[in-house]
């Protein structure tokens, strides 16, 4: 018989997870595959509820990407079969070797042998004043709405950070007939050019931005190159944004915003198995350690693919995925013969230098997030202001984010931080004049993200 | 430098949670040169991380006289560190459920009514009167109006801060690894190899000062207790009284932001006890018994869980008071799960057995004492009710369970020693 016995556990269904799944069901393994989504494809190849009437074809959803996204799809239909899909099942705690998982109004505990964590991204925000306003949605939230539940977040958007998906989105929101305000990204014109070069030997990379990119133009689409947000206007709900470049401000009308600066990690899981953390310099972010393959450090028994392990997109996800499934199944003596690591090795490489480049074009400066003014909510689930946690920074040793969390409470949400929390580090070392990394990382608690106490309480059969 | 000024103080103390902080505070404003020595940084351990709870309501009786002396300084905080805890009286309210605890509840009001406490004893009828949201489990509660919470992340630094302001000198991620008596002073040597010395000494090392007190021949075992926490997103203000059901293991309480705390049984921690988490069987009981309680709970998310170590004694009752191996040493520690409210009384405690070798509050059955090896045997009274940590365990699961935990740091005879003890507690009740 062909597999092990071996209980597998990978958590995400996006294009990391998938791959890993697919990987393992073709040596004969039955991996039980966990997502918190009601249906595969993760972050970029969500797909909208099972409606009758309700259907776009993938290349209205992904666009460039979508024969990829059909290529998955085909995948996990022929697995299908062969593994044990949990949808909409939430993995809220994990200790030693046991998953916690939330479905159905209940909870569940699942005991692994190894284990592949893929559980992707979440926006970096960086806060504004006036940023808790509704109409305002993080980036991700803007995409999810359109590819999900296929709605607008509005009618006059104005999309506002950085990173490649920004101009995705915009260009996503644009095609679907809700032509953007405008783009107003922090970032010069010159660096994304200078970044552009770099994409030089990425053709296909540097055409679809290019292409997102001449199309937002070609809709008459203000791209404000250099601009800072100085505020988001309304009382009740987003009236118009106030951007600033060299001193100069700008006043834009809109009845929503998507925010996002680039994506971050989600490391909550990784955090509560105990696997090692190591502070990466130039993503500024704390994250899980591993090997080439994904090996956790700290735990043998547990594997990183995709974004969860620092963000290198969803061509890299795949390939990391299947890394990742093949240095699980040789460690455990599983045998699987045709798979060759060495093209995803080389695609892992190459989505490492992309990224580099699409840092240097997007990655916001660095006082963005330090000057952001006293009287901005940092923390919107405590509603804690910027310069609260400044008066706080020095006081008594708070000089580490833990200790500024028990002080000001920010952090202590429905969000844990996952929001905020990059925001606060940045500040906190910026107000003390520190490095980003003395200041440490917030831990993660269990549950992960808020589960009912009814759902808690009853165990599944 | 830090070592030299070290050297100059009258007092030492080894530990900056809230009994080391309240006592630097006491002993500083009344002129003693004290240091204040952490190993990590005030307030960070079980005095930053617990329920909150300002409780007197069902102490044992032998605490109550400290516990009812520290819940009148808790309404002085603002005299005494500047800033008022966000203590608010809001009431405790233990619940029974049954005839046995109901029987336990009625002598702990009779006792603690003679003492002095003032209590309110509620009929089931009552209950659902004054507090609708109350399922029809409990059928006899007793309030204590006085009781109430506070916020533990503040308060522990307040009092460092209060205490370095009068004078205290506070060095914080410093571990003592060892300390000997010699020359007529106490000598603390740190993980970095700096000594301190004094002639006086204060044991404030929390779930880890058993260890400290064996390094003066009258060794302590204490057990970790590692209560955990649950907090649920805000709701409207509804629940005022903290709640605590006997022989339950469950205590709850919301803040006035609203957001509800609950806790009931133990998380898990490292055999140092250093660190510590919380466990998803844990999390699930609490779950349980909230909605059994509370039904409507049933529907609220519940953002967080936490835990943090606290020490138990094998009877239940802190070490308070002189040492009986060495003048000059004093031991504060083994709280049980609920020094908190202590806190500021243990400070003022101490503070007069250094200064004038006797203090007004009866602290008789606190002493070290009771745990000397020859005297074991009598010396450990039953264990009366401190609910906050009761299991409703029969003593082999007891011995099982404290056995599971261990002790924090002890040697192997030590804890053979320990569990021998907790061994004869449990036949005991
Ligand atoms: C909102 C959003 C939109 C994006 N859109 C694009 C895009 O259009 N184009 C693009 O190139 N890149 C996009 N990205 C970037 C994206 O992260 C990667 O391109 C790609 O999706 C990474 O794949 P992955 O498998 O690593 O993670 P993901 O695709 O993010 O998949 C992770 C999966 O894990 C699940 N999960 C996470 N935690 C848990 C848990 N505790 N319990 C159960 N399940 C869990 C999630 O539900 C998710 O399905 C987007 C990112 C975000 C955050
Ligand atoms: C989750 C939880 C909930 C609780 N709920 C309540 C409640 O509702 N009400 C209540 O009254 N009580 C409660 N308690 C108990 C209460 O928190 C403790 O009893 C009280 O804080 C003890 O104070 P402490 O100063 O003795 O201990 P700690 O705050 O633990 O301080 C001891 C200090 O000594 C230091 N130390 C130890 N060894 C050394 C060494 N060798 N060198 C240097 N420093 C050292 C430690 O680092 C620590 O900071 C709870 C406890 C927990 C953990």
């Amino acid at each position: 018989m062909a597999g092990s016995p071996a209980r597998i556990l990978i958590i995400g269904a996006g294009p990391a997870g998938l791959r890993a799944a697919e990987m393992l069901a073709e040596a004969g393994c039955s991996p039980i595959l966990i997502d918190e989504a009601p249906r595969v494809g993760g972050q970029i190849y969500r797909q909208p509820p099972r409606v009758p009437g309700f259907t776009r074809t993938a290349s209205e959803l992904y666009g460039a990407a979508a024969d990829r996204a059909r290529d998955l799809f085909v995948t996990f239909d022929r697995i299908r079969q062969r593994i044990d899909y949990r949808p909409s099942s939430l993995v809220y705690d994990l200790i030693d070797n046991r998953a916690i998982v939330a479905s159905e109004g209940k909870s569940e505990e699942i005991a692994f042998d190894a284990m592949i964590l893929a559980t992707g991204a979440m926006d970096r925000i960086i806060p504004a004043p006036g940023w808790t306003l509704p109409g305002v949605y993080t980036l991700g939230a803007a995409q999810i709405a359109l590819k999900h539940q296929g709605c607008a977040i509005g009618k006059r958007i104005a999309f506002v950070g950085g990173g490649p998906l920004l101009l995705l989105a915009a260009h996503q929101y644009a095609k679907a007939g809700a032509v953007p305000a405008a783009i107003v990204l922090p970032s010069r014109f010159e660096s994304l050019a200078a970044a552009g070069l770099r994409l030089l030997p990425m053709p296909r990379e540097l055409s679809s931005g290019l292409l997102w990119l001449l199309d937002l133009k070609r809709r008459g689409v203000p791209v404000l190159f250099g601009h800072r947000l100085v505020k988001v206007k309304g009382a009740e709900s987003v009236t118009g944004i106030i951007a600033e470049r060299a001193g100069r401000q700008r006043v834009i009308a809109c009845d929503a915003v998507a925010l996002g600066y680039g994506l971050r990690s989600e490391t909550q899981l990784a955090d509560l198995a105990g696997i090692r953390f190591v502070f990466d310099a130039e993503r500024r972010q704390w994250l899980p350690e591993t090997d080439p393959l994904g090996r956790a450090a700290g735990r043998k028994d547990i594997y990183l693919a995709g974004d969860g392990a620092g963000i290198l997109g969803a061509d890299a996800a795949e390939a990391r995925g299947r890394l990742a499934a093949h240095a699980l199944m040789t460690d455990l003596g599983i045998a699987h013969e045709r798979y060759r690591p060495k093209p995803d090795k080389t695609a892992v490489a190459c989505a490492e230098r992309l990224q580099a480049a699409m840092r240097a074009a997007f990655d916001p400066p660095a006082d963005l997030v330090t000057a952001i003014p006293d009287e901005t909510i940092l923390c919107r689930c405590e509603r804690i202001l910027a310069g609260e946690l400044r008066a706080l920074a020095g006081l008594l040793g708070a000089r580490e984010v833990n200790r500024a969390k028990s002080f000001s409470r920010i952090g202590m949400g429905r969000c844990q931080g996952r929001l905020c929390g990059h925001a606060a580090a940045e500040i906190l070392a910026g107000k003390l004049g520190i490095s980003l990394d003395s200041v440490g990382r917030l831990r993660g608690q269990p549950p992960i993200k808020p589960v009912i106490v009814s759902t808690v309480a009853e165990r599944k059969a | 430098m830090t070592a030299r000024i070290a050297l100059k103080s009258d007092v030492l103390i080894v530990g900056a949670g809230i009994a080391g902080c309240a006592t630097a505070l006491q002993l500083a404003r009344r002129g003693k040169l004290v240091t204040l020595i952490e190993r990590d940084q005030a307030g960070i351990r079980a005095s930053g991380v617990n329920f909150g709870g300002v409780r007197q309501n069902g102490r044992d009786l032998r605490e109550l006289p400290i516990a009812m002396r520290a819940r009148a300084m808790w309404d002085e905080l603002p005299g005494l560190i500047g800033f008022d805890g966000e203590f608010r009286a809001t009431g405790n309210l233990r619940l029974a459920s049954d005839e046995e605890r109901v029987a336990q509840l009625d002598r702990f009001f009779t006792a603690a009514t003679e003492q002095g406490l003032g209590l309110v004893r509620l009929d089931r009828a009552e209950l659902k009167a004054r507090y609708p949201w109350l399922s029809d489990r409990p059928i006899r509660g007793v309030l204590c109006p006085s009781d109430g919470h506070a916020n533990p992340r503040l308060v522990g630094p307040a009092f460092a801060f209060a205490a370095q302001e009068a004078g205290a000198t506070l060095i914080e991620h410093t571990e003592i690894l060892e300390g000997w008596y010699a020359n007529g002073a106490f000598h603390l040597r740190a993980a970095d190899n700096r000594t301190f010395a004094a002639p006086m000494l204060v044991n404030c090392a929390g779930a880890w000062a058993g260890k400290i007190a064996g390094w003066f021949d009258e060794p302590v075992t204490l057990a970790p207790e590692i209560p955990q926490v649950q907090v649920t997103e805000p709701l409207p203000y509804r629940i005022e009284p903290v709640l605590g059901v006997m022989g339950g293991d469950f205590y709850l309480r919301q803040t006035f932001r609203g957001n509800i705390l609950f806790g009931s049984g133990q998380g898990r921690a490292t055999p140092d006890a250093l660190r510590s988490r919380p466990l998803p069987e844990t999390m699930r009981r609490g779950a349980e018994i909230a909605i059994a309680f509370i039904p409507h709970l049933a529907h609220v998310p519940i953002i967080r869980a936490w835990t943090g170590v606290d020490g138990d004694t094998s009877d239940g009752v802190c070490v308070l008071g002189p040492s009986e191996t060495h003048p000059g040493l004093f031991h504060a520690f083994g709280f049980n799960g609920h020094g908190f409210l202590l806190g500021p009384a243990v400070g003022a405690v101490i503070a007069e057995l250094i200064l004038g070798g006797k203090t007004s509050t009866d602290i008789a059955g606190l002493g070290i004492g009771r745990f000397r090896p020859a005297r074991k045997a009598s010396a450990a009274p039953a264990r009366g009710q401190h609910p906050d940590e009761e299991r409703d365990a029969s003593p082999e699961q007891n011995g099982a369970q404290n056995a599971d935990r261990g002790s924090i740091g002890m040697e192997r005879n030590e804890q053979a020693a320990g569990a021998h003890q907790r061994a004869e507690h449990g036949q005991d009740r």
